[in-house]
């Protein structure tokens, strides 16, 4: 150890939240200018913390599940007739959709129609909530021998949630629709008109760009574009709901709020890479 | 370092004993924030839960600032910035920034403070709360440039003020179980 005197030690411990200010904008200068270097830094942190998370997740999804339960058994009655009177509905919406079904598969057996590739897919649980603050973003642990790569797309049982922006050894990252980062070539499924879904990070993205002379209907399903080769078609991604303000939003599908199982597909598709983290300068096209 | 040696009998005998728990004093306070940090982030399923971070972090490094900064150096600060960067996904160096900021106004104020009483030193925290997370605003905007919607920050803001009870109360009687020990 080096040994000061006294008052030059007073004055070195006075100089040390200064200089520890000015390493900060160093740090993030450096942020900057090697954005991989964060990225990796929380890809490895992730990988070391998910397998904690995941053994937490057991006894705090039975308390949450118990709270749940609790909540279910009071309304069971409503809950019921409810449910009795959906099924009836879906049980006609059944018979409509086999028909057109058989109707579909028999046309595009006399057009000679090429089939969409099948996708493959894996099944990952969400450990956390990967956005912080300022994005909107989970956490899915993979395993360590998984194939999942960046770009690959995420579902829930509903629907479209985002796309994997980041892979670590046993962790991935999924940016969400409702992310500030977030853009998706849509088509809305009655006019067919394409246009782009953008995150705001509230719960409903927001729907820009499409064409003239077409006006986003309420309640219209609003499903993924095959432009750009980011996304296959016709995923759904959710119905179209007006603001107050009379601004076409997207309600989702998707349960965004309460992530459990996501399943990531591997479309083989190699369009447009994925928007970069929020921490980012440069939305990348590699 | 003569000086101290000049009079053997004023100090006591540093045995392991005693050196390690002079280490778990000075260190406790960091490695806890830590600890509570990494807490924040387990899957509750609570709607919000990402302002727990700032929230935690940014309460838990004021205390200690004030009441006992022995135990936060500027360098532990330094530290929990980059983990709270890492976990909070924020561009490098916002949380650094905003937490040494935060400690420099704890270390200016803290002769007045330690002096108040509990709900004094609360309302005292309410303007740090507001400023810390003016300032990740400002930066992550500036760094990102673009205009982030200020709503989650609104929300960071008032939901971290509201939080700092829950914590420093806690805080507080590990706070004067160390102090003891040191004023024997």
């Amino acid at each position: 150890m080096i040994r000061l005197s006294i008052p030059a030690r007073q004055a070195l411990s006075k100089l040390t939240l200064p200089v520890l200010v000015v390493a900060s904008f160093g740090l993030m200068l450096l942020g900057k200018a090697d954005t991989l270097l964060a990225e990796r830094a929380r890809m490895a942190l992730n990988d070391g913390l998910a397998p904690i998370y995941a053994v937490l997740a057991g006894p705090l999804g039975a308390i949450n599940a118990a709270v749940n339960e609790v909540d279910a058994l009071w309304g069971m009655r409503a809950e019921n007739a409810r449910l009795r009177e959906e099924n009836e509905y879906l049980r006609r919406w059944q018979a409509i959709a086999l028909a057109l079904d058989a109707e579909n598969a028999r046309l595009k057996a006399s057009l000679n129609w090429i089939p969409d590739p099948n996708a493959s897919f894996v099944t990952a649980r969400v450990v956390a909530d990967a956005g912080g603050v300022y994005a909107r973003a989970a956490l899915l642990a993979v395993g360590p021998n998984h194939s999942v790569h960046k770009g690959e797309i995420a579902l829930d049982e509903r629907g479209l949630i985002g796309r994997v922006t980041e892979v670590g050894a046993r962790t991935a990252r999924v940016l969400l629709i409702t992310d500030l980062n977030s853009r998706i070539p849509v088509i809305m499924e009655t006019s067919r008109a394409r246009a782009i879904l953008v995150g705001t990070n509230g719960p409903r993205p927001r729907l820009l760009y499409w064409p003239e002379g077409v006006l986003p209907q309420e309640g219209e399903r609003i499903v993924t574009s095959a432009e750009a080769n980011a996304f296959p078609a016709n995923l759904p991604i959710g119905t179209v709901r007006h603001s107050g303000s009379g601004v076409p939003e997207v309600e989702p599908f998707a349960l965004l709020q309460r992530l459990e199982i996501v399943r990531i597909f591997d479309y083989g598709l190699g369009g447009v890479a994925p928007p970069e983290a929020p921490a980012k300068l440069t939305t990348g096209h590699h | 370092m003569a000086r101290p040696y000049r009079f053997p009998g004023i100090r006591p005998r540093q045995t392991l004993g005693r050196r390690l728990d002079l280490a778990a004093r000075g260190a406790g306070p960091s490695v806890c924030t830590i600890l509570l940090m990494l807490l924040t982030q387990a899957p509750f399923g609570i709607p919000g839960q990402a302002v727990l971070l700032p929230a935690v972090t940014l309460a838990s490094v004021w205390f200690w600032s004030v009441f006992y900064p022995a135990a936060m150096p500027p360098p532990a600060v330094f530290l929990m910035g980059v983990v709270f960067d890492l976990l909070g996904y924020l561009p490098l160096g916002v949380g650094v920034l905003t937490l040494l900021v935060a400690h420099g106004i704890a270390m200016r104020w803290r002769g007045f403070l330690t002096r108040q009483g509990f709900a004094m030193s609360w309302l005292a925290f309410q303007p740090i709360a507001m400023g810390a997370a003016a300032l990740s605003w400002v930066l992550v905007s500036a760094l990102t440039l673009r205009l982030i919607p200020p709503g989650p920050a609104v929300f960071q803001a008032l939901l971290t003020g509201a939080f700092y009870p829950v914590l420093a109360i806690p805080l507080a009687r590990t706070h004067r179980a160390i102090a003891a020990v040191d004023d024997e």
